[in-house]
């Protein structure tokens, strides 16, 4: 692993839906094994900048690049992409047609990745990682927000992805599940995963990142260490948003 | 009623056969084509859903017994008489079954639309970011989940195009309320005869009925 390296650089990134501007001049750099949590005001942007990222959305301007190489709208390389790109949603999404262990390996065996046996054997692994062996024949009705937010992470975790993105993965748990799934974050961050994080977790953020963005109207307004964000927020917008938030 | 049972029983359950025979062909295809038009309707080629939307809109804005008449009697004059190419004749046969399915196609891929747009975007969107290409999240994750909630409107479309068989009498198709109409004719015992068609088609639907949720049953997912 190396700091100094790359992986994803945004330059000037737009997104309109239709009239509304939800990104209006996005420029940040994320480099390996960092953890970035971007945080600020709902609308603010942050989700879409986000998908952006795994090109679930579609920039109208700007160029992002990954690894050296720049998104294009080529079907087969998003694919290849995403294959790289995990990410974990606010809704957790498991597919609801099939069991734990089927959500984890769909993926890997569909694609080719490995074979059935191995596919297995790593989602077992995964499933472990996240403290839910005893799970894997369980359907995704069946499980707690927080079992189904590990199951989401270990199903992202089963593509062997070298960057992760997080959007608001907490935000839709019960307030005691929301530590089970931060412990498994910060595990990850530990072992050097790339991490993109949308969160409203502001404890998290102070422990877990390395530099923290802050957006508001579409723009990053602001970016430091938590440090200087938390401690010293320089714009009077963050500062706001802080006083609010904590 | 038993004289009719013993003389006409035969005729009636080979005619019941008859419109089974039929409503199979018209669902089979009703099935293709609706899974096709359906499909159509919610992908973003505007083209595609143009298509789709059109032809549900005629199908739907036009009455079964004329589309059957226009069918059966109005293609083969078209081909026959207008562009002079001889020879294209349907048999009753061939002309109801386009119709059920053309007309039952079209409502099921209404059904088809609305199971699919029933599902979460957040499924396509959770299979895309793995990597998976669209028609294959389509396959694995979207369409297992929108048959699922489809299966009650789809046995009801069933049980209408059933029943719609019955308005195919009209172009000499010899299935049950055709044969039915002919066993009046001989015996004028109507009350008797048109009481063991009505029971007849009873008894088949909620065979079907029982069947189909047998099958909205096994479908549930839960470990076993």
């Amino acid at each position: 692993m190396n700091p100094d390296k790359v992986k994803i650089r945004v330059e000037h990134l737009r997104k309109d839906f239709g009239k509304l501007e939800v990104l209006r001049d996005v420029s940040a750099e994320i480099r390996e094994g960092e953890v970035v949590v971007i945080i600020g005001p709902s609308g603010s942007g942050k989700s879409t900048f986000l998908r952006c990222l795994n090109q679930l959305e579609e920039a109208t301007g700007g160029t992002i690049t990954v690894d050296g190489v720049v998104l294009s709208d080529s079907q087969k390389e998003m694919n290849r992409l995403r294959e790289r790109v995990g990410m974990v949603f606010q809704h957790f999404n498991l597919f609801n047609n099939m069991n734990v262990l089927r959500n984890l390996m769909l993926a890997p065996v569909d694609l080719k990745k490995c074979s059935r046996e191995e596919a297995r054997e790593r989602a077992e692994k995964m499933l472990e990682r996240v403290g839910l062996t005893e799970k894997a024949r369980a359907y995704p009705r069946e499980l707690s927000g927080g079992q189904k937010q590990r199951v989401a992470i270990a199903r992202a975790l089963c593509m062997k992805p070298d960057i992760m993105l997080f959007d608001e993965p907490t935000s839709a748990l019960d307030p005691e599940m929301v530590g089970e799934v931060l412990e498994v974050m910060k595990e990850l961050a530990r072992e050097g995963m790339t991490m993109v994080v949308v969160t409203h977790e502001m404890g998290f953020a102070r422990e877990v990142a390395d530099r923290v963005l802050f957006m508001d109207g579409g723009l990053i307004l602001e970016e430091g260490t938590p440090e200087e964000i938390f401690r010293h927020p320089q714009n009077p917008r963050t500062q706001d948003f802080l006083n609010k938030v904590l | 009623m038993l004289s009719i049972l013993t003389k006409y029983g035969t005729l009636l359950v080979t005619a019941m056969g008859q419109t089974l025979l039929l409503a199979l062909y018209g669902l089979l295809f009703a099935c293709i084509i609706g899974l096709i038009v359906g499909i159509m309707s919610v992908l973003r080629n505007r083209f595609c859903r143009g298509f789709a939307l059109v032809f549900v809109n005629l199908i739907r804005g036009v009455p079964l017994i004329v589309l059957a008449y226009f069918i059966f009697f109005g293609v083969p004059y078209f081909c026959n008489t207008i562009l002079k190419i001889g020879g294209v004749k349907l048999t009753a046969l061939e002309a109801g079954s386009v119709c059920l399915a053309l007309n039952c196609g079209a409502y099921m891929a209404e059904i088809i639309r609305a199971g699919i747009q029933s599902v979460d975007v957040g499924q396509m969107e959770a299979a895309r970011s793995l990597g998976l290409p669209y028609w294959r999240s389509m396959q694995r994750v979207v369409l297992p989940q929108a048959i699922r909630t489809m299966i009650p409107s789809i046995i009801n479309q069933f049980i209408i195009t059933l029943k719609d068989t019955s308005i195919l009498s009209v172009i000499g198709f010899p299935e049950l309320v055709n044969t039915a109409k002919n066993v009046v004719a001989n015996t004028f015992m109507s009350f008797q005869t048109w009481g063991i068609v009505a029971i007849m088609y009873l008894i088949v639907i909620l065979l079907l009925q029982r069947a189909a949720k047998t099958v909205e049953r096994r479908l549930k997912y839960e470990s076993r």
